[in-house]
């Protein structure tokens, strides 16, 4: 993507991007259901808007999202920060304030995500009320802060990352065992809805400005791979959520 | 008469845009005040290229302001209204054909898959894994995200399959799972954590309300189907079969 003052060029691309969605929806519209497009202008408009959206946003993020997320991960991975100036080898412990970063970060932003308050409100809607929208919220952005912190560990130390899904894997298949059956295609969906279009681009910045600075970490090895964590632990906490609520109130009844 | 209505047209503009920005903030503010945090607190020093950054922010919250609008005053009402026809339609084939064409055109046109396959390109060249010229970074994002499309539109069809036939959907997770366990065996170390990074990617800003419309429509058309059970899930077999996928594309360049 070519960056900055030049967008004419990245206006370009983005009508290439919106190119095949217009196509569907012309000749789904037109040549298989054979109805004219309702509110033709404001689809016009509509179009426009997105277009234009698209390229400042892109533009917007080389500008600002990518260069933060960087400066971040240099800034408290710098030997002023872990220590090891003159080349000593710090170990992982040293890097807190990064995994403290990451955590918070992750938990900022799910709380604030209006995606997860849509899915928090279902969640509470199928559970008959026993699940609560506050409750899964906050445990759900408790789960993304403590993945995205287990992430940055895994780029520091170095560790092969299918190890760590693969055990995320296991936990969500037994879960999906004991947690309650009208949660789980919900529980499953949250993994996806957590990791917005602006955190994103800021947490794979992060992951690659840390693979760098830390020695001994190649960015195509290690540098991606936090937005995997980000999005497998929703789910755990969801279904964890559901699964002691669940306990809880049927505890209540017994009484 | 005519001037009262177009006042409340462009109050009720006005209003959907204060509140587009709203939510525009409520993805950016977060990440500002935590940012502020570590600055003042942690490392103490002003922080470097403000000004760019602080220009980049606007531009983010204006971009991602104006394409939310876009896509609910123009994709989104039409996009749930042909899930609708053509679930209601019942031919099999361009049910199937919507599924994978809406799958496939929206995960082209979203923005954080755009973002992240043009950095994966570029740190690709740095490593020395694909020729470093704008021409092969270009053609290697590009098929990062045709690969991560192509996956999406036939994870839809599934789901789609899946709502129709009444197959559990943990059927299909643990397909996935081992799907993504046995590709990792083999596909190159370089691409496995990008591979892993592109199922949470791949569904956000648009990919998701139309793919839960069509889902929710579906099983609320079906006999014996509950949308809040099997309309859901869509989006979790989507954000698994791009991952074989992606690894795939690695296999196929590296």
């Amino acid at each position: 993507m070519p960056v900055g003052s030049d967008f004419g060029s990245v206006l370009l691309a983005t009508l290439r991007d919106v190119a095949p969605i217009v196509v569907l929806v012309l000749f789904f519209q037109i040549v298989v259901l054979k109805r004219p497009i309702p509110q033709l202008p404001r689809v016009i408009l509509g179009a426009v808007y997105v277009v234009i959206g698209l390229a400042l946003f892109l533009m917007g993020l080389q500008k600002a999202l990518f260069p933060l997320g960087e400066i971040m991960a240099t800034q408290l991975s710098s030997p002023a920060l872990v220590g090891g100036e003159g080349g000593l080898p710090v170990g992982w412990w040293s890097y807190y304030w990064i995994y403290a970063f990451a955590a918070m970060v992750g938990f900022a932003t799910t709380i604030a995500e209006p995606a997860l308050i849509a899915v928090a409100f279902k969640a509470h809607e199928v559970s008959a009320g026993t699940i609560g929208q506050w409750g899964l919220r906050v445990t759900v952005a408790i789960g993304v802060a403590f993945g995205l912190a287990l992430g940055a560990f895994r780029i520091v130390s170095g560790t092969p990352i299918y190890l760590y899904i693969l055990a995320g894997y296991v936990v969500v298949l037994v879960q999906t065992i004991f947690a309650p059956k009208h949660i789980i295609a919900l529980a499953y969906d949250s993994g996806g809805v957590t990791t917005s279009t602006v955190t994103v681009p800021l947490v794979a910045a992060l992951g690659l400005g840390l693979s760098n600075a830390v020695p001994g970490r190649n960015p195509a090895l290690d540098g991606f791979g936090l937005i995997a964590f980000a999005s497998l632990f929703p789910i755990i906490a969801v279904m964890g959520y559901a699964q002691v609520m669940e306990w809880k109130t049927g505890k209540a009844s017994e009484r | 008469m005519a001037l009262r209505t177009h006042t409340t047209a462009a109050w009720s503009v006005v209003t959907g845009i204060t509140r587009r920005l709203g939510s525009a903030l409520a993805d950016l503010v977060p990440i500002i005040v935590v940012v502020a945090f570590f600055q003042v607190v942690v490392l103490r020093q002003p922080f470097p290229q403000l000004g760019e950054i602080l220009l980049g922010g606007v531009l983010v919250v204006l971009g991602l302001m104006l394409f939310v609008e876009g896509l609910e005053i123009g994709l989104f009402p039409i996009g749930e209204a042909m899930a609708d026809a053509l679930a209601q339609k019942g031919s099999l084939f361009w049910l199937i054909a919507f599924s994978f064409a809406l799958g496939f055109s929206t995960t082209v046109a979203e923005p954080a898959l755009i973002a992240v396959s043009d950095e994966a390109a570029r740190i690709a060249a740095d490593g020395d894994l694909i020729e470093n010229s704008d021409g092969s970074r270009a053609s290697y994002a590009l098929g990062l995200r045709l690969s991560v499309a192509f996956s999406v539109g036939l994870a839809i069809v599934v789901g789609v399959l899946r709502i129709l036939k009444g197959w559990p959907l943990y059927y299909l997770i643990i397909g996935g799972y081992v799907m993504v366990m046995l590709m990792t065996i083999v596909a190159p170390r370089e691409i496995i954590g990008l591979a892993y990074d592109a199922g949470g990617v791949t569904t956000s800003t648009i990919t998701v309300p139309l793919v839960t419309a069509l889902g929710v429509g579906l099983s609320s058309v079906i006999k014996g189907r509950s949308p809040l059970t099997d309309g859901f899930g869509l989006i979790a077999f989507a954000s698994l079969l791009p991952m074989v996928f992606v690894m795939g594309y690695g296999l196929l360049v590296f």
